[in-house]
Formats: structure tokens, C-alpha cells, sequence
């Protein structure tokens, strides 16, 4: 049981993951920190590849690559976007290291504890988009629908609280 | 074949089909706005019926300078062509050219595998929009980015309706299950493919974030040289794209009159080719869309058409 490829590659993508996410919080150009997030995410995506998850991997492609970091970097350069460094940003260095670093090396304990060096097969052709798909409609399906109505109430509450002219009368 | 060689000569093929395909797309649409419209140089470039005009280009670029604005964030700036450019080959990696796996790489997942690369294109114009550091730039990329993210909805949904019709996300498979009559039963969505396409591509008439004639070239203006190229060339494997999928998914892929075995991908080819000329087509016949009627048509029109047409797609396979 000696290292294979596959172990390179996961290591190898964990630690583009980590670094990418490390200058994400640590570097001042604020929209390069939106384009680490890309790098990050796109590693994350690399490794559900790896893992044989395809779906899993291209759904994190487009929903947080192609919308939800666009979405970021949309706001970021309506409001402001200089190029360069800036010096006035207000970051709790200390506090978020602390909660940052302290939640990622104690979620690393608990699985390498749980694990150890325990093997487990990748699961073949069985994580295409059908068995996903039956699944969420079949199992998860009250759950689903929950969440679903959950956004839906998130988007409806955002446009009341973002949009207070509409409905007003005209006075 | 040994494995890496059948895997070597796939990649080659596809890269060759990327270097070679848009180009002769290029070419098309010179020779056909020039008779659409009137223009000399395509004409009679090189004697022989313009030949030459496409080379003339490709010098031109070559030959200018590469310049990088002072202010502009140079990193971002120079790898922003080449992530405009990266979606579009892998996208090519999947489509099928004919049947018995005449596809560079089959995926169980193709047509999800698609719509998710191809949504980081909108990263490619926002990273050069906002590191070019000039206002017109900006603009144009924050236009790019919402005509993207609002256009990928219908985008999406119409894909959507003919993986429900054919019962799978397969690119071959969509192919196999595809009947004539289809049609007329997904042409509303082959319609609403086909513009949200266009609109993904940024091509006229929907070419509103690079209108010159505002904002100079968009998210463009800062760019020349063979950076230039580099985004012109993404354009073109962006018409390439679109055509190949509208082929595949609504018009039947390797399906033919005869010989679909033998000359699948001929007709595959193709039919690319008639979709492409009309894209080309509709360039020289619209004027552009204004912004606000950019986002009212794919909001307003766009939307609730692919949504209905899911619905029909659903009843009409409850149905059957």
C-alpha cells in the first residue's frame, strides 16, 4: 500500500485549495482575493473529480465558479474596485485566525481520529447524475422542497428589504 | 492502439479542430458580410476572391504592439485572454462528431459538464474588464457580466428541456434519442437556445458591453495585439461552440438522409457550418439590442417561453 498517483493528486490539489484560500483572506488587492476564491474553488472542484464525484464537481463548478463569485465580483466593482493595494481595510487578524485556523485544525483532528489510514474503494460508475437524481427525488425529496421554499423566502425578503418604493402609493 | 497513444491522437484532434475550425468560421463570415454588405477587401484581397484577407489579419495583429496600460493590474490583464479562450476547448473535448464514440471524450455528464465551463467565461471578461483600469472597460464588463449571468438562465433551461426529453445528459445519448419530429416539439427552445447562444457569446445583436460606438470597445479597449487576437479567437470558437451544440442537441447531431454510420460526421460538420453562416447572417441583419432590451428580452420573453416549454416537454413525455 504505497503511494499512488491518485494520493499525489489529492495532496497536490488540497494544498493549491489551502494556499489559494490563504491569500483569499490574506492579500490586499480586494479583487484578487475574489479571483483566489476561484482558484480555490476550482482546486475543491478538482478534488470531487478525483474522488470519482463528476456531479458533485461540475455542479460546483457552475454554481459557485460561474454565479456565486461572479455575483462577488460584480459587487465588489459596482460599489469600488481599485487596482493595487489597499491600505484601509479593518481585518481582526488575530480573532479570525483564531476562529479560522481553530475550526479547520480541529475538523483536521476529528477526521484524521475517525479515519486513520482506513481505505475506503471509490465507488464506480454508481455517482453519475441518475442515482444522485434518484436520490434527491426519492429519499430526499421533503427536504429538498423545504430548502427550495427557504431560498424562495430569502429572495422574496431580500427584494422587500432592498426595495422599499415598491408598493408604496404615490403620494 | 496502446491507451496514451489513442489518447494523444484524441487531444491532437481536438486541438487541431480548434485551431482550424474557427478560423475557417473567420473566414466565412469576411466573405459573407462582404457580399452581404458591400465590402472590398474580402473581395479581392490576394486575388483569388479575398484569399489573403484572414493572413493579412493575423499579420496585422502579430505585428502590433503589446501594449499593457500603466495602471493596470498586469497579472490579471495578461491572463485574462487565455482564460476567455480555455472554456471553449475543453467544451470541444465532449461534443460528438458521429456515432460509435466518435467523440474525443465521452461523458455521462456532457451537456451538465458544458453549461458549467462555459459559465467561466463570465470570469474571463470580468478579470479583464476590471484589470484594464479604464472606466470604459469597467462598464463594459459589468454589462458583460449581467447580459451572462441573466442570458445563461433561458441557456440553461432550454438545454434542460432536451436532456428531459431524451432522458439523459449524454451528448451521444441526447443524439441517439433525438427524433425528426423533435422539431417541431423543441423548436421553442431550439429558438431560445440559439439567441440566449448568441447572447453568450456577445455577439451583435447582442453586443451591447463592447458597443464601440459608447463605450468605445468594452471590456476590449485596452487590449491589442495578439492579446486581442486572443479574445477574437475565443469569439470565433464561441460561434464554433454554439453551433455545435445547437447541432447536437436540436438538430440531430450525426443524423443525416443517408449513411449516418459512415458520413455521420459530415453531417454533423455540416450542419455546424449552416448554423454558423446564420449566425453570421443575423450579425449583418440586426442592429443592436439597447441594454434595457437586452435584459426585457431575456427577463420578460426569453424566460417565460423556456419555462413553458419545459412544461410541454414534460406533458408531452408523460404522454408518450
Amino acid at each position: 500500500m504505497g503511494i499512488e498517483p491518485v494520493d499525489v493528486l489529492l495532496a497536490a490539489l488540497g494544498a493549491i485549495a489551502l494556499g489559494a484560500g490563504a491569500l483569499v483572506v490574506s492579500t490586499r488587492h480586494i479583487v484578487r482575493a475574489g479571483l483566489w476564491l476561484v482558484v480555490a474553488l476550482g482546486a475543491i472542484a478538482g478534488l470531487y473529480l478525483v474522488l470519482t464525484a463528476e456531479l458533485v464537481a461540475w455542479v460546483q463548478v457552475l454554481l459557485y465558479v460561474g454565479a456565486v463569485v461572479v455575483l462577488l465580483l460584480f459587487a465588489v466593482m459596482l460599489t469600488r474596485a481599485p487596482i493595487g493595494a489597499s491600505e484601509d481595510l479593518d481585518r481582526p487578524r488575530w480573532a479570525g485566525l483564531l476562529v479560522g485556523g481553530g475550526a479547520g485544525l480541529g475538523l483536521a483532528a476529528l477526521l484524521i481520529d475517525a479515519y486513520r489510514w482506513s481505505r475506503v474503494p471509490l465507488p464506480g460508475q454508481g455517482t453519475g447524475a441518475a442515482p444522485i437524481g434518484t436520490e434527491v427525488f426519492r429519499t430526499w425529496v421533503l427536504p429538498f422542497e423545504v430548502l427550495s421554499v427557504l431560498l424562495l423566502a430569502a429572495l422574496i425578503g431580500a427584494i422587500v428589504v432592498s426595495r422599499p418604493d415598491i408598493g408604496r402609493r404615490e403620494s | 492502439m496502446p491507451v496514451w497513444l489513442e489518447l494523444v491522437f484524441r487531444v491532437v484532434a481536438v486541438f487541431v479542430a480548434f485551431l482550424t475550425l474557427p478560423l475557417i468560421v473567420g473566414q466565412t463570415e469576411h466573405k459573407v458580410m462582404a457580399h452581404m454588405q458591400g465590402r472590398l477587401g474580402p473581395m479581392y484581397a490576394g486575388a483569388f476572391h479575398g484569399w489573403a484577407q484572414l493572413v493579412a489579419d493575423g499579420i496585422k495583429f502579430v505585428q502590433k504592439e503589446d501594449v499593457t496600460p500603466r495602471a493596470a493590474d498586469r497579472a490579471v490583464f495578461r491572463l485574462a485572454p487565455i482564460v476567455s479562450l480555455l472554456p471553449y476547448l475543453l467544451v470541444l473535448l465532449v461534443i460528438p462528431l458521429g456515432p460509435h464514440g466518435l467523440v474525443a471524450q465521452p461523458l455521462d455528464i456532457g451537456l451538465f459538464f458544458v453549461l458549467a465551463v462555459v459559465g467561466i467565461g463570465v470570469v474571463a471578461v470580468l478579470m479583464a474588464a476590471w484589470s484594464s483600469a479604464n472606466k470604459y472597460a469597467l462598464l463594459g464588463g459589468l454589462r458583460a457580466a449581467a447580459q451572462l449571468l441573466g442570458y445563461e438562465l433561458p441557456f440553461v433551461l432550454a438545454a434542460a428541456s432536451v436532456a428531459m426529453a431524451a432522458g439523459t445528459l449524454s451528448l451521444s445519448g441526447i443524439v441517439r434519442a433525438w427524433q425528426p419530429w423533435w422539431l417541431v416539439w423543441q423548436l421553442p427552445a431550439l429558438l431560445i437556445f440559439f439567441t440566449a447562444g448568441l447572447a453568450e457569446i456577445r455577439r451583435p445583436p447582442f453586443d451591447m458591453p463592447i458597443a464601440e460606438s459608447e463605450l468605445v470597445f468594452g471590456y476590449l479597449t485596452e487590449y491589442t495585439g495578439l492579446r486581442f487576437a486572443f479574445f477574437l479567437l475565443a469569439e470565433y470558437v464561441g460561434i464554433v461552440v454554439v453551433a455545435a451544440l445547437t447541432t447536437v442537441l436540436f438538430l440531430g447531431g450525426w443524423r443525416g438522409p443517408f449513411a449516418d454510420a459512415q458520413l455521420g460526421w459530415l453531417w454533423t460538420l455540416l450542419k455546424v457550418f449552416v448554423v454558423s453562416f446564420v449566425i453570421i447572417w443575423v450579425r449583418v441583419s440586426y442592429p443592436r439590442l439597447r441594454e434595457d432590451q437586452l435584459q426585457r428580452l431575456c427577463w420578460l420573453v426569453l424566460v417565460p417561453l423556456a419555462l413553458g416549454q419545459l412544461l410541454l416537454t414534460a406533458a408531452v413525455k408523460l404522454m408518450i
